[in-house]
């Protein structure tokens, strides 16, 4: 039983990640959506290096939560159209366990990729190395939960009208904490109070979002199958 | 042994079947039938758990299906309007996953002798995309092959969009399910007789 119960994650997990090798398109217009956001800042704002790096952890931060809205829409619905949303619930695996699979494949293809560019972008900003790390420390941390709550809000607009547009309305707001935290952390590395505290709030943030996400993500399908 | 007992389907303002009962036992097949917004696929999704009914009940082996839960659906194959595959993967991908996730262990052979047997061996290795419609189907219908071990088979439309021998090798599949003891529901519009097996019918009229 939970042998069967981990095959099935690995599986679904292996199986969101082959689609998104085979539809790169989608994958690779999450991530330069995320690195021309970013870049657009300095290009408009000017060339003065103390605002950039105040402004830096802000823009990254605001630019990595518009880049995981854009990839919700896609998160549950190809599954719903084609049916193989039906299969998974009618599984007799935890829902909990295959949802957080997905969640996971998101979070692979979407986050990771913007952890991996933050340095750079960082440098774009002059960020001194020691905010660069953080940066990047703040968004391994707090992008998955970004993928946790924002699944959350895709499930639940599963099949609805212009469910885009009512996800972002819905996510955006629980986004907040992330935002606040995750860009705080960089920000109180320049000033000097450390950031232990904030990215001590963000790591609890996700601990909270795996407990409690998945299993509200499974009744969001489940009520959207109805 | 599946038990419906008085259930009503309401879909919006409209209600389409009250008080409906029947009794599936083991070697019985019931096909349902009615007219296209008859309520045919609401039943099935109910049936299979994915939708609550208005009211009344549905047991399995005399025990509330809401409460079975994971064991139910172990005991279930469904086959829904869609089919359930990936388009980017192939159908030999699609059998492979849905199989561990129904927690059936299957060689590679014998997955590859399904689809073979669908007529699909030229198709195995395709993303399902590039498939015709009929195709699509064989490739959904090829995880039937493995659900011997699941009493209750709920197969709506199953015959949909395939040609006469795959009609005549469905029929025969669910004929052999149905003389190892399953149980089989299902729709159709197509007149087709399963071999050797007694089928109920039952007519859902649009209320």
């Amino acid at each position: 039983m939970a042998a069967g119960a981990a095959a099935a994650f690995w599986a679904v997990l292996e199986r969101d990640l082959l689609i998104a090798l085979r539809r790169r398109a989608d994958v690779l217009t999450t991530f330069f959506f995320f690195v021309i956001v970013v870049s657009l800042f300095p290009l408009g704002i000017g060339p003065e290096p103390g605002t950039l790096r105040e402004i830096a952890p802000g823009v990254v931060w605001v630019s990595a939560l518009l880049a995981a809205m854009l990839s919700l829409a896609r998160m549950f619905s190809g599954d719903f159209a084609d049916g193989t949303l039906e299969q998974l619930v009618l599984t007799p695996q935890p829902l909990t366990l295959l949802v957080l699979a997905k969640v996971a494949a998101h979070w692979l293809t979407t986050g990771l990729p913007l952890v991996l560019i933050g340095p750079l972008l960082g440098l774009q900003f002059d960020l001194p190395v020691d905010e660069l790390w953080i940066l990047v420390l703040s968004l391994l941390i707090g992008t998955p939960s970004l993928s946790m709550i924002g699944a959350v809000g895709a499930a639940l607009t599963l099949g609805v009208r212009g469910g885009g547009a009512l996800t972002s309305l819905l996510v955006l707001p629980l986004y907040v904490p992330v935002l606040i935290f995750g860009a705080g952390a960089v920000a109180a590395t320049a000033n000097g109070t450390g950031a232990g505290g904030h990215l001590s709030l963000l790591g609890a943030m996700l601990m909270l979002s795996l407990v409690f996400a998945p299993w509200a993500i499974g009744a969001a399908l489940k009520i959207s199958l109805e | 042994m599946l038990e419906v007992t008085q259930i009503t389907c309401v879909r919006g303002s409209r209600c389409l079947f009250d008080n409906l009962s029947f009794r599936l036992e083991p070697q019985q097949a019931l096909r349902i039938l009615g007219e296209n917004g008859s309520g045919k696929t609401s039943l099935l999704r109910i049936v299979a758990g994915l939708a609550p009914a208005e009211s009344g009940n549905i047991a399995w082996s005399g025990k509330s299906v809401g409460e079975l839960g994971e064991d139910y659906r172990r005991q279930l194959a469904f086959l829904g309007h869609a089919n359930g595959l990936k388009d980017d993967l192939t159908p030999l991908e699609n059998l492979k996953l849905a199989l561990v996730l129904a927690g059936i262990d299957a060689e590679r052979d014998l997955l590859q002798g399904a689809l073979e047997r669908q007529g699909l061996e030229s198709a195995a290795e395709l993303p399902v995309k590039v498939l015709s419609q009929g195709q699509k189907r064989r490739a959904a219908l090829a995880r039937l092959e493995f659900c011997a071990e699941k009493p209750l088979w709920v197969l709506d439309e199953p015959f949909a969009a395939l040609d006469a021998a795959a009609v005549t090798r469905l029929a025969a599949t669910m004929s052999k399910q149905l003389q190892r003891g399953g149980m089989v529901l299902f729709t159709t519009h197509q007149e087709v007789e399963l071999p050797g097996a007694a089928v109920r019918s039952m007519q859902l009229d649009a209320a």
